[in-house]
């Protein structure tokens, strides 16, 4: 792979990627029959926030600050190795896929211990539920991702993610359709988005990925949020891959697909918001646990 | 090279001898005299002299012995000098630390007869990885927990360290009493390792003692029980070494059991890889639960060893289904996470030491604010705490990939060890996860945030000698995870005494590109934060940075009592798996429409020991009770005794 072409993803998840959250907000607002933000909004919210000052805790130490950076960090090398169809990923090698989950679990890793660090304890009840959760959705991720490997005989990212549908077998749509359901709710939960998270709720109490960023502000909550924007995007081309691997070889045309895929799902999750209410806290587990054994049934599947 | 490994090798025990004597002569001084200095150049000579072997190759050498059965045999092949390296460099480094926690724990003697047990630990250590024959591989090993029993008593006046250093001694020696019959067993005259050999039912039976008596110092669950009593109530540089090296003796004994038993069978592997699986899940669980940091961390050594038996246990079931690269790639992250897990715990034991002696207190839920007063004891443990919970771009996430790479090759290879690879790969997956939880909750609770106490507020950094050996382990924790590509030549000798004739003893190719890859990103992940740091100085200048108040909804009279606790922070996760964890909470509700009090304790007790060995136990004291009248405490009753057993020999003999 030639490298200006698999850095075209790359850029194009940059400058794209908080544009998921107006199309969101948009699909949002023709259910509530409203006229939604301006598209751009989302820009202008993070260049705002990166043209401000930085106001910190009196507790806070240098773990506070390195908390947004750690985050952006490593999710730009996630984004490396995401395939976009035919430009496949920047990074790739076997079993990049394991790397590729630390490295957002390293990411969570930073967020906590930001939290941890104002000694608030909405911050701290925030960062309780954010790594119970994580802990079931990381299981269902990894498995699934197992039972893509045994499918596609693949161990990278962009070799079980990039291959076309036909060389399936005949397992292939079960498994993957099992998949892409596990996903999808690993999805919600890791962008805290409903049904497991509400991005904009107004009560510190219920609230787990906002109340955790609650004393960001400035230019850290605007790292916090594109951080965001990248991951939502990373997760939406993985669950793409996942239902809809397509390689025209053209790398242009793919990766313009994808990322009409990508608004596609962005579509998806806001209709989801829209028609369903959050979770109960108590029930959240279930759901993921439920999306573990979807990925459990997807590597039987393959298995049998 | 070869023969001043062996020079080398020797000259060291001779040096922890001489240490161990020197510690005899009382002295007046805190820390207790020379015995410290001794064992740390001792055992630095040591790890030297194991990694001089590692490259030039081995040695073999015996000596004639009075005694019975055998001759003191000693070598170094690849598996000793792997298991050398750690051992020695661990207790050199634990060594500089014990002198400067000691000297704060007063009492110049007991002090001195302290480092007399701990260099007699670390010649014990030693010999039990280097011995060739059973019976110097016993003596060594009783040695062992022998003189580790003694460190853990350091503070024999507290009832509860009592009670842990007996338990300790109780679960070690019922363990070695398995050992002893598994070396009958295996024994084919003069108990040398060399002639030892095995087929058919009785290697079951012996792989089977093995792993419940080498588990039971490893730290296995169900036999994990002795590990939360004893390091707790062990000095930290002690636990250090205990849990940081010394229970990986055990994992040592299996593997050196496994080269005498010919080619393994499938449930073999399978075995290693449930029981790790089980002990990897249970032990991060039960950490999470707990509310004192020793007892958090001692039952993270049962995760790790968990973790470390998975590796084993997938590349055994390669070996046996012939598959090189799940082989190489299990054995090799099972290797690899001793070497690793030895690193941050002892890293981690002697964080939580230096923070015992500032805050007075090994209650997580009374400190807080610590690592604005101790920033070296705090940032070297956040390396660690990241490290353990299997974070790139550090130590712990490589022999982790490597496990994860053999449980894919496993599910890829769509054969019968499919469901052992998604074994792996789940547990692994729950461990990193709950691992990730629990050490926030440490790290978090104990060193950010406000001081919950006034003594935790005077809290003040340690001294040098404590300090200085936890930069050094935290600056390897960075060095092994970024060095990864690199590190396959010394596990090499290792696994070619494990793999037999015909397997190749190399990474697969992928594999080795792989660790490239993750080297490689994790350089990029460090300087892409660097990049990040400069760019938002650059935004920042010359705006305005101000301090303030955390934000609490308004409150104006917040006081650290209402920050979130280690355990309610914790709580969700084990409600959650309540099941397996069975926690205690007593609840005193507010009453009333001026409540005058309410409480709220919780703790959960091991439940394998309330549920399973108390009840054992009691009920083996009611059996020994029937044979009380024969003990009246009158010396010529016990004499007779003795002159009745001797008869009753002497008529066996004569027979």
């Amino acid at each position: 792979m030639e490298m200006p072409w698999s850095a075209l993803p790359v850029l194009v998840a940059f400058v794209a990627s908080p544009f998921l959250l107006s199309i969101i907000n948009r699909t949002k607002a023709f259910f509530g029959g409203r006229k939604g933000r301006p598209l751009l909004q989302p820009y202008h919210d993070i260049a705002k926030l990166l043209k401000k000052g930085a106001v910190y805790s009196r507790t806070a130490t240098p773990v506070f600050r390195f908390g947004p950076i750690v985050g952006l960090a490593a999710v730009c090398c996630a984004l490396a190795l995401t395939p976009m169809g035919g430009p496949g990923s920047m990074v790739s090698f076997e079993g990049d896929v394991i790397l590729f989950a630390y490295l957002f679990a390293l990411m969570r890793f930073a967020a906590v211990l930001a939290a941890l660090d104002t000694g608030s304890s909405f911050e701290g009840m925030g960062a309780s539920r954010e790594v119970q959760f994580s802990a079931l959705t990381e299981v269902a991720f990894l498995l699934g991702i197992s039972a893509m490997a045994g499918l596609t005989h693949k161990i990278s990212l962009s070799g079980m993610l990039g291959i076309p549908v036909a060389s399936d077998g005949p397992s292939g749509v079960t498994v993957r359709t099992l998949v892409a359901a596990a996903f999808f709710i690993v999805l919600l939960a890791e962008n805290s988005r409903i049904p497991v998270d509400d991005p904009e709720t107004h009560l510190e109490l219920t609230m787990i990925h906002e109340v955790m960023v609650l004393d960001h502000g400035g230019v850290d909550l605007g790292l916090i949020e594109f951080a965001g924007c990248l991951k939502l995007w990373i997760m939406s081309a993985v669950f793409l891959g996942t239902v809809l691997p397509v390689r025209f070889g053209n790398p242009l045309g793919d990766t313009a697909l994808i990322a009409a895929g990508i608004g596609g799902i962005a579509v998806l999750i806001g209709i989801v918001e829209s028609t369903m209410a959050r979770l109960r806290l108590l029930v959240v587990p279930q759901l993921l646990v439920g999306a573990g054994i979807m990925s459990l049934l997807g590597l039987i599947v393959v298995l049998g | 090279m070869v023969l001043s490994s062996m020079f080398l090798f020797l000259a060291s025990l001779f040096i922890l001898a001489a240490g161990a004597a020197l510690s005899l002569i009382p002295v007046s001084g805190k820390g207790g005299g020379h015995g410290s200095i001794l064992a740390a150049a001792g055992s630095g000579l040591a790890a030297f002299s194991a990694i001089l072997s590692l490259f030039g190759g081995g040695w073999d050498r015996s000596w004639p012995w009075s005694i019975p059965m055998g001759s003191i045999h000693i070598g170094m092949d690849g598996l000793s000098a792997f298991f050398v390296v750690p051992i020695a460099a661990i207790s050199s480094l634990a060594a500089v630390y014990g002198r400067g926690y000691l000297k704060e724990e007063g009492d110049g003697r007991r002090a001195s007869g302290s480092w007399f047990f701990y260099n007699i630990l670390i010649l014990s250590m030693l010999l039990v990885v280097c011995a060739r024959s059973g019976l110097l591989f016993l003596v060594a090993w009783e040695l062992m927990s022998l003189s580790s029993f003694f460190l853990v008593m350091f503070h024999r006046e507290k009832e509860e360290v009592v009670r842990a250093g007996l338990t300790y001694l109780v679960a070690t020696h019922l363990g070695t009493a398995l050992l002893l019959v598994m070396f009958l067993l295996l024994d084919r005259g003069g108990m040398e390792f060399s002639r030892f050999g095995l087929e058919g039912g009785s290697a079951a039976v012996v792989f089977v003692l093995a792993v419940a008596g080498f588990g039971t110092k490893a730290g296995l669950i169900p036999m994990h029980v002795w590990l939360p009593e004893a390091h707790p109530a062990a000095p930290s540089h002690v636990s250090a070494v205990m849990s940081g090296v010394m229970i990986k003796t055990g994992i040592y004994g299996i593997l050196r059991v496994l080269t005498f038993l010919g080619p393994p069978l499938p449930w073999w592997g399978w075995l290693l890889l449930l029981t790790g699986a089980v002990s990897g899940i249970l032990g991060v669980l039960f950490a999470l639960a707990q509310h004192d940091l020793k007892r958090l961390l001692a039952y993270h050594s049962v995760e790790n060893i968990g973790i470390i038996t998975l590796g084993l246990g997938s590349g055994i079931l390669g070996l046996s289904f012939g598959s090189t690269a799940i082989a190489v790639l299990g054995l090799g992250g099972g290797l690899l996470h001793v070497v690793n897990h030895a690193v941050f715990k002892s890293l981690l034991f002697m964080g939580a030491g230096s923070v015992a002696h500032a805050a007075g207190t090994l209650k997580i839920d009374r400190m807080g604010g610590l690592l604005r007063r101790m920033p070296m004891t705090g940032g070297t443990f956040l390396a660690g705490s990241a490290a353990i919970s299997g974070l790139p771009p550090l130590n712990g996430f490589v022999s982790e990939f490597l496990i994860f790479c053999a449980g894919f090759t496993a599910v890829v290879s769509r054969g019968p060890l499919l469901p052992a690879g998604a074994v792996a790969i789940a547990s692994l997956a729950l461990i990193g996860g709950l691992a990730s939880a629990c050490f926030t909750k440490a790290f978090g609770i104990i060193f950010l945030g406000e001081p919950r106490t006034q003594r935790v507020s005077g809290s003040r950094e340690s001294s040098k000698a404590m300090v200085v050996p936890m930069v050094i382990l935290a600056g390897l924790c960075m060095v092994l995870g970024l060095a990864a590509p690199w590190l396959f030549p010394f596990l090499a000798p290792a696994l070619s005494a494990l793999l037999p004739e015909g397997f190749a003893v190399e990474l697969p190719g992928w594999a080795a590109e792989s660790l490239q890859g993750v080297a490689g990103l994790g350089g990029v992940l460090i300087f892409l934060v660097l990049v990040l740091v400069l760019f938002r100085a650059f935004l920042l200048k010359g705006r305005g940075v101000r301090r303030s108040d955390t934000w609490g909804c308004g409150y104006l009279a917040p006081n650290p009592r209402m920050q979130y606790t280690a355990s309610s922070y914790a709580w969700p996760t084990v409600n959650m798996f309540r099941m397996f964890l069975r926690p205690v909470r007593v609840v005193e509700d507010p009453e009333g429409f001026l409540p005058a009090s309410a409480a709220l304790k919780s703790h959960t007790p091991d439940v394998f020991l309330e549920g399973f060995y108390v009840p054992l136990f009691l009920w083996v004291r009611r059996a020994a009770s029937l044979l009380r009248w024969m003990h009246q405490g009158q010396t010529h009753y016990y004499v007779l005794y003795i002159a009745l057993t001797a008869l009753v020999f002497l008529a066996w003999r004569l027979w």
